[in-house]
């Protein structure tokens, strides 16, 4: 049985949105484990007044899927307030991508995993 | 390039995965299909002319290895092959059973299913992929039931040596039995039978039909039936033979061996050619496995990107690999054989397994390298490691 996946993974996969890095990031976090074979690394500006995301931007070790997640996720919290990104669930991001192959359901908890640590760096900063 | 825009063609270079099968072998598997249909156990002239098939079948696949027809045994492949040669030899007895680090998953679990009642140990390999011979020296005993090595690795293509194992095992203790997974190397490398107990081929990796092997058995004495049934297979494989397949791979075999040497050295051009021209070309490269190796195995490492990415963006090109083991793509592991030859945790993640075919051309390979350069650009960009 071959790894399906849907038509959004792969635009995702093939067309990451916020790739890169940001210039004066508030905050960098890398979250993962080599071991497993995917890792992201997410960079956060936050309007210090607002606490809006207005820049979020992440590069990655990973499958396909690992790629695509990475890109979601910063699709959904970009322009959200840290209080309402800090209430995404993985599901969310399953759920905006048409859904992931279950072997491939952890890189949506990796995904949110790594905004939280990121929120949670910026909180302590 | 021109060849690019035939985009409707597949470049398939994953046969150490399956092969396409031989026009042939397709027409050997209609004809009996359609008129042979018999019972090769049946008395009537029927059973006798599906008989004759099957004998006829065995006999050309027997003198391919240099055995005797007694000597094959028709199993559904290279996985039953493999489980029939381990617990076969092994179900009546109490001791010692010796594999590799390396070995195909068909081996490996079914060691692992023996845990409970025999002493197991897993041989080292160097970072190459071939056997600690000295380890093995010192492992074989008196309580030795069995060796089961890979001839060649299915993963890197590393090819043992067959004969000093051989001859290490039986100066150790004679009695010890030697298997080996030929799967791979069946029909791409010498194989001489000397020496060696047990031997599991099969028939999908030569472009042959799938769910058809073989096991080579010396003395079908000291291996037990481990599915019970009728007396097909030498009492030692019950259930009506699967002629068509067995025909249509006794085809493949034939035409194989015909072709033998031609074949090896049309891929052995072709796997220099393209192993070179990606070292040379794209930074960051590492072959795994030796240069000397299987005739139609490419494993290389593309360090700070992960395998299965850089098989997807292949894949949006029509081009077909895998990571490692087409058997573990959906297992999140990083490949055991890499692992074992000492690499490091995101080298065994990163790597692609290109395995060529007779059908495979130099126009197809340098396609596969202009998409692989582009492919690989793109991911290093995603990637915030290097």
């Amino acid at each position: 049985m071959a790894l399906k996946y849907s038509d959004k993974v792969m635009d995702h996969f093939l067309h990451p949105r916020n790739l890169g890095d940001i210039k004066n990031a508030d905050v960098e976090v890398i979250e993962g484990n080599i071991q497993c074979g995917d890792q992201i690394q997410m960079q956060l500006k936050v309007n210090p007044e607002t606490k809006v995301i207005e820049d979020i931007k992440f590069k990655s070790f990973g499958c396909a899927s690992n790629i695509a997640t990475a890109s979601a996720i910063t699709e959904i919290a970009k322009d959200k307030t840290i209080e309402e990104a800090k209430k995404i669930k993985w599901k969310d991001v399953s759920e905006s991508l048409g859904g992931l192959p279950q072997i491939k359901e952890h890189c949506s908890i990796l995904a949110v995993e790594t905004l939280k640590k990121a929120i949670k760096e910026y909180e302590l900063k | 390039m021109d060849y690019a825009k035939k985009m409707n063609e597949i470049i398939y270079l994953d046969n150490a995965a399956t092969t396409k099968p031989l026009q042939e072998v397709v027409d050997t598997i209609k004809e009996a299909q359609e008129n042979n249909y018999g019972n090769p156990s049946s008395l009537h002239l029927l059973g006798i002319q599906a008989d004759n098939l099957l004998s006829n079948a065995r006999k050309l696949i027997a003198e391919s290895i240099g055995a005797n027809e007694d000597q094959i045994i028709f199993t559904s492949g290279g996985t039953e092959s493999n489980n029939l040669a381990i617990k076969g030899s092994t179900i009546r007895k109490k001791g010692k059973v010796i594999t590799t680090k390396i070995e195909h998953p068909s081996i490996l679990n079914t060691f692992k299913s023996l845990e409970n009642n025999q002493e197991i140990v897993y041989l080292d390999v160097n970072e190459q992929g071939f056997v600690d011979l000295e380890q093995l020296k010192k492992e074989v005993d008196e309580n030795t039931i069995i060796v089961s090595i890979i001839h060649a690795n299915n993963e890197i293509g590393t090819i043992q040596l067959i004969e000093e194992i051989s001859e290490i095992i039986k100066q150790k203790n004679p009695k010890t039995l030697f298997h080996i997974d030929a799967c791979q190397s069946f029909t791409k490398t010498d194989l001489t039978i000397e020496g060696i107990d047990l031997v599991s081929i099969n028939s999908h990796k030569i472009h042959g039909p799938k769910g058809i092997g073989a096991l080579f058995v010396k003395n079908k004495k000291l291996l037990t039936q481990i599915e019970q049934g009728g007396h097909q297979e030498f009492n030692k494989r019950p259930g009506t033979e699967n002629l068509p397949a067995i025909a249509g791979f006794a085809k493949a075999v034939e035409i194989a061996m015909n072709e033998k040497d031609k074949n090896i050295q049309l891929m052995k051009n072709l796997q220099k050619y393209f192993i070179d021209k990606v070292l040379n070309e794209i930074t960051n490269t590492k072959l795994n496995g030796p240069k000397d190796r299987l005739c139609n195995n490419i494993n290389i490492t593309f360090s700070f990107i992960e395998g299965e990415a850089l098989l997807m963006m292949l894949n949006e090109k029509n081009i077909c690999v895998s990571t490692g083991s087409a058997c573990s793509s959906k297992v999140l592991e990083a490949s055991h054989v890499i692992l074992a030859l000492g690499k490091k945790y995101e080298d065994a993640h990163g790597t692609i397994r290109f395995s060529l075919s007779k059908f495979t051309t130099k126009e197809e390979l340098d396609y596969t390298i202009e998409q692989l350069k582009e492919a690989v650009k793109v991911l290093r960009k995603i990637s915030h490691l290097g």
